[in-house]
């Protein structure tokens, strides 16, 4: 896959790759910026091909289109979306670049695993009960969410109310960010627990300077592959 | 550089023919500057200037002309509020608009398909075909006779990939279901048919 993912910017740039696919090669184009400038022009291509398909729309669609953009605000031209936190950790950026170049350089990753059984629930209560438990509050897509970290225990959980339900294709994954190793996968929060979650995040929670939450397509990620939904400093 | 007219409705002829071929960007570079600042009149120009190529990709993708008006309603607005996100440095303003629809228009058909909805009888039964013969085909006869002169130098397989993914909105993986080859020969197809198309139409970015 990595050796011939070049050969896939033809399929990227015509919207002809499946979400994980799509993930994989645009942290491939962070990369490569042959890649980017072969998609560019690629992209180009494609919409000269627009002009054999060239349809003029029903006139109503006009007074729709020019009605509805008279009530929507354009947003400024800043690129970086606000992260609902108090604080937040620089090292979340280097670590999410730093992440992606990991597994552009072809480094094998080793997928977590996310442990079940009783024995999870157990070690989550003693999370949550620890006298260093340490709890951080933060808003995810407008819903309350808290990591509770323990040092001595060397763990952390997710406490989340009414998370909203990821659209079709997406789940919501966990990380810790460790100090030189960057962003590392904590976790898939499984679809439909519930309206109520307690997620153990997998990992040693001691060493990390944050959690944060994404949503990955389906299956998750090996690094972050959008901008989290909420961060939580340690 | 010449700004275009907004006519009374979408598909003045001259001005889609002179903006939408791409060969004067900068006028829609300058719309879409405009309507950062919220100008809605520099936003009904720019819907007529690129309304024609842009609900006719949605078309081409969606095929359902009531699914399609929604999709290009929705491509539009993207554009309008992301109007200051448009970067010239990475490419055309046309290309950039028609990736948003094209993209909006590829999510539809893949979550309609989901839900079974999809009528996917050209896959099976017209993969050689042109394009549809139905569509209503406004001005800009000079711009689609090249395109259509540059399809002509494809190999048909090459021909017949780029247009099941790009104007079909399937994936790479059922493209090569369609046309029954390999995964890998149907990628490749599709990115050499690209690059033939490219250097034939002399697309520059």
């Amino acid at each position: 896959m990595t050796a011939d993912i070049h050969s896939l910017s033809g399929a990227y740039a015509v919207d002809a790759l499946d979400d994980a696919e799509r993930a994989d090669f645009e942290r491939h184009l962070e990369a490569c910026a042959e890649c980017r400038a072969e998609v560019a022009s690629l992209r180009e291509t494609a919409a000269e091909l627009g002009a054999v398909t060239q349809t003029a729309p029903p006139p109503s669609l006009r007074s729709a289109v020019l009605a509805e953009a008279r009530t929507v605000r354009p947003l400024p031209p800043v690129t970086r979306t606000v992260v609902p936190l108090r604080r937040r950790p620089a090292a979340w950026v280097a670590g999410l670049a730093a992440a992606a170049l990991l597994v552009v350089g072809g480094l094998v990753w080793s997928p977590w695993q996310h442990e079940t059984g009783p024995g999870t629930r157990v070690v989550a209560q003693r999370v949550l009960d620890a006298t260093d438990a340490q709890r951080i509050t933060g808003s995810v897509s407008g819903s309350s969410a808290t990591v509770v970290r323990s040092p001595s225990l060397g763990r952390a959980v997710l406490v989340a109310d009414h998370l909203p339900t990821p659209s079709a294709g997406k789940e919501y994954q966990l990380w810790l960010d460790f100090p030189g190793r960057g962003m590392v996968s904590a976790g898939l929060v499984p679809v439909g627990s519930g309206t109520h979650l307690t997620y153990l995040l997998t990992g040693d929670a001691a060493k990390a300077t944050a959690a944060g939450i994404t949503l990955e397509p389906e299956g998750g990620s090996k690094a972050p592959t959008t901008e989290p939904l909420a961060l939580f400093a340690f | 550089m010449v700004v275009p007219v907004p006519s009374e409705r979408s598909g003045d002829g001259a001005t889609t023919r002179l903006v939408a071929g791409g060969r004067d960007p900068s006028a829609l570079v300058a719309l879409l500057r405009s309507c950062a600042r919220g100008d809605e009149d520099a936003f009904a120009q720019l819907y007529d200037a690129v309304s024609g190529r842009l609900y006719g990709l949605v078309l081409r993708v969606v095929r359902d002309p009531a699914q399609s008006e929604e999709v290009a309603q929705e491509a539009f607005i993207h554009i309008w509020q992301h109007s200051a996100r448009y970067d010239p440095d990475k490419g055309s303003p046309l290309a950039w608009m028609l990736t948003i629809a094209h993209r909006k228009a590829v999510d539809r058909v893949r979550s309609a398909q989901a839900a079974s909805e999809r009528d996917s009888r050209f896959g099976s039964t017209n993969q050689d075909r042109s394009f549809d013969q139905t569509v209503e085909k406004v001005e800009s006869r000079l711009d689609a006779q090249r395109v259509h002169r540059a399809l002509d130098s494809l190999t048909d397989t090459q021909r017949g990939a780029v247009e099941l993914a790009y104007l079909g909105g399937y994936t790479h993986t059922e493209v090569a279901a369609l046309l029954d080859v390999p995964l890998g020969t149907a990628k490749t197809r599709i990115r050499d048919g690209l690059i033939r198309l490219r250097d034939t139409l002399g697309v520059s970015t």
